[in-house]
């Protein structure tokens, strides 16, 4: 069983909201000095659903993300994890795509790849969240697609996965190959651990530029993206915290009770 | 893109009611409709979808679209896809609006890629500019951490989906008059890749993390999965539910469903009370939409207090069966 999993570089999303700093002019976060960027949560569980597969049918994963600067980082992140082989794709034309963009690139390079039964991606991404590219994907690569999987199994050449819902989950029946968006639900991910951890650092993860892939021009025109963000900003808090005080944390605590209960 | 006209409004249908997602989509939807002078419609799936046509009207929509057949009576990827895509494809409509649920986070995006329209997910607000007529959707990134307005310029149509309890619902209006059109065309058996093989409902013990009115959670700071009970203790006394933070689920102090955070649950009750956790920017992001919350940590500087509207700065032991025992008094009485 061949599995991609496409993984996106993110700010750490752990970091406290006061090292959070964005440029409204130019749209952008700017990134917090000395905090590594980070793969992006729910692309890190896709990478544990792959790894799990593999665990149990044997096989190989293929780990792609496009982005600019180290992203080589999280793709080495996903082989000390379990992934056998990764590619990053850079180029200058694929900065600040929106998601049709990105999907289109991303399905490029997959196609390049070939011969996969099953494609991975996050339910979103931990930054813009955008939270699409997955089935804009699987309409490009022509395959079926199912979200929010809590649980993917491979049984009888199909796949067997559990998608959450409001009130508990489905159990979906996919042909393989299908696309499937992972939600945290899946559980944790693997500490990677010993040789996973030396065969990573020695990987050699090869960087396809758009002439290896060979989009189109005219879908990474700026001019023809299907979204714009016209405005980024933080939004404000009106909120002044009200200290409750007392003569010991016993009294402060009730002190709290009786102002929370006239509000509840 | 001029042929474009008109919203659409993609209906939920939950216990052969409309969903409340829905009642509030024809409420704003019918704002933007009227700011552009172009009609307001909507798409309903189902074989029960009866009586909803006229109450879909009552509530503002000038043409509703009714798909029926036993295919469409529970979500099906595959099959809503091709429905709402078929209909797009002969009404050609400007904007269309979904809820930010189960449903609408897989159709949308899925509906978007198929239809090369320009989407905006999980919105908070829903406008059209003045100037250009496009539609302006105001959407969280970075786990709420700020807000991006987004267009289309060329795209259509116009998608978002509306985050539940953004906008009020829409009033209910009787008299109005509208249409109900069937919608021609048998769905395509061969289409339906993914078969659903079943539906599993999960009883939750005491009150859901997502519908409950108070929250209480724990942090990295509670220390150990025993002393967790102090915080559940909380919460079964003010009849809520207990969450957690992303660092108390992987110790395993609690389940991982109960987590709260961009990567868990995003709730919004009236009162949320966060013990012993600092307010990573994640965290935070699952708990900014409640409308009041109280911080206890020892740490006066825990960024948490930056988002409070109360707190008490000291150890959580010393606070929290106070606090229980005084809300046993006030409840009782």
């Amino acid at each position: 069983m061949h599995t991609i999993v496409c993984v996106k570089q993110v700010l750490d999303p752990e970091i406290p909201p006061a090292k959070f700093k964005i440029d409204p002019e130019a749209k952008e976060v700017i990134p917090p000095p000395g905090v590594p960027p980070v793969i992006s949560v729910f692309d890190e569980r896709a990478v544990e659903a792959a790894c799990r597969l593999k665990d149990k049918h044997g096989g190989k994963i293929t780990v792609i993300s496009m982005g600019p600067g180290n992203v080589a980082d999280v793709v080495k992140h996903a082989i000390s994890m379990g992934a056998d082989e990764g590619f990053v794709l850079q180029d200058e034309a694929f900065e600040s795509l929106d998601s049709f963009g990105t999907a289109y690139v991303l399905g490029k390079a997959i196609q390049k790849i070939g011969g996969y039964d099953l494609v991975l991606c996050g339910r979103y991404s931990a930054d813009w969240g955008a939270g699409q590219v997955g089935s804009i994907l699987a309409e490009i690569l022509g395959i079926p697609v199912v979200t929010l999987a809590c649980d993917i199994e491979a049984v009888d050449e199909k796949l067997r996965v559990k998608r959450i819902v409001k009130d508990g989950y489905e159990v979906l029946e996919a042909p393989m190959p299908s696309l499937v968006t992972v939600s945290s639900e899946i559980g944790l991910p693997r500490l990677p651990a010993g040789m996973r951890l030396m065969i990573a650092r020695r990987a050699q993860i090869p960087v396809w530029t758009a002439q290896d892939i060979g989009p189109e021009s005219s879908q990474l025109d700026k001019a023809n993206a299907h979204t714009e963000v016209t405005s980024l900003s933080l939004p404000t808090r009106k909120t002044e915290c009200e200290i409750i005080t007392g003569d010991n944390p016993g009294e402060a605590a009730v002190n709290l009770a009786l102002k929370l209960i006239k509000l509840i | 893109m001029d042929s474009h006209k008109g919203v659409l409004v993609c209906g939920e249908i939950a216990e052969g009611k409309l969903a409340p997602i829905t009642i509030e989509l024809l409420g704003v939807g019918r704002k933007l409709a009227d700011e552009l002078g172009e009609d307001l419609s909507t798409l309903l799936m189902g074989s029960k979808t009866g009586g909803l046509g006229q109450e879909t009207i009552a509530y503002g929509a000038d043409k509703v679209y009714v798909a029926e057949d036993s295919l469409l009576d529970n979500y099906n990827s595959d099959a809503y896809t091709q429905v709402a895509a078929d209909l797009c494809l002969k009404v050609f409509p400007s904007i269309m609006l979904l809820g930010h649920t189960d449903v609408g986070c897989d159709l949308a995006p899925r509906l978007n890629g198929r239809l090369g329209g320009g989407l905006a997910m999980d919105c908070l607000a829903l406008s059209v500019d003045p100037a250009t007529k496009l539609l302006v959707s105001t959407r969280p990134v970075f786990g709420g951490n700020a807000h991006a307005t987004v267009v289309s310029r060329s795209a259509r149509p116009q998608m978002a989906t509306l985050r539940l309890k953004t906008v009020p619902p829409a009033e209910r209006n009787d008299s109005r008059q509208g249409q109900v059109i069937p919608v021609e065309g048998k769905i395509d058996p061969s289409a339906l890749k993914v078969r659903v093989v079943d539906r599993i409902k999960e009883e939750v013990e005491g009150v859901k993390l997502e519908d409950a009115e108070v929250v209480v959670s724990g942090g990295r700071g509670i220390g150990s999965v025993q002393d967790f009970e102090i915080v559940r203790e909380l919460a079964r006394v003010l009849g809520g539910a207990v969450g957690a933070t992303r660092p108390a689920c992987d110790e395993g102090w609690t389940p991982v469903t109960l987590q709260v955070g961009q990567s868990g649950k995003v709730v919004s009750p009236k009162l949320y009370i966060a013990v012993a956790l600092s307010g990573a920017m994640s965290h935070i992001a699952g708990c900014l939409g409640s409308k009041y919350i109280v911080a206890i940590n020892k740490d006066n500087e825990a960024n948490i207090f930056s988002v409070a509207h109360f707190g008490i700065v000291a150890d959580y032991k010393e606070v929290l069966p106070a606090l229980t025992a005084k809300f046993k008094e006030l409840l009782s009485a």
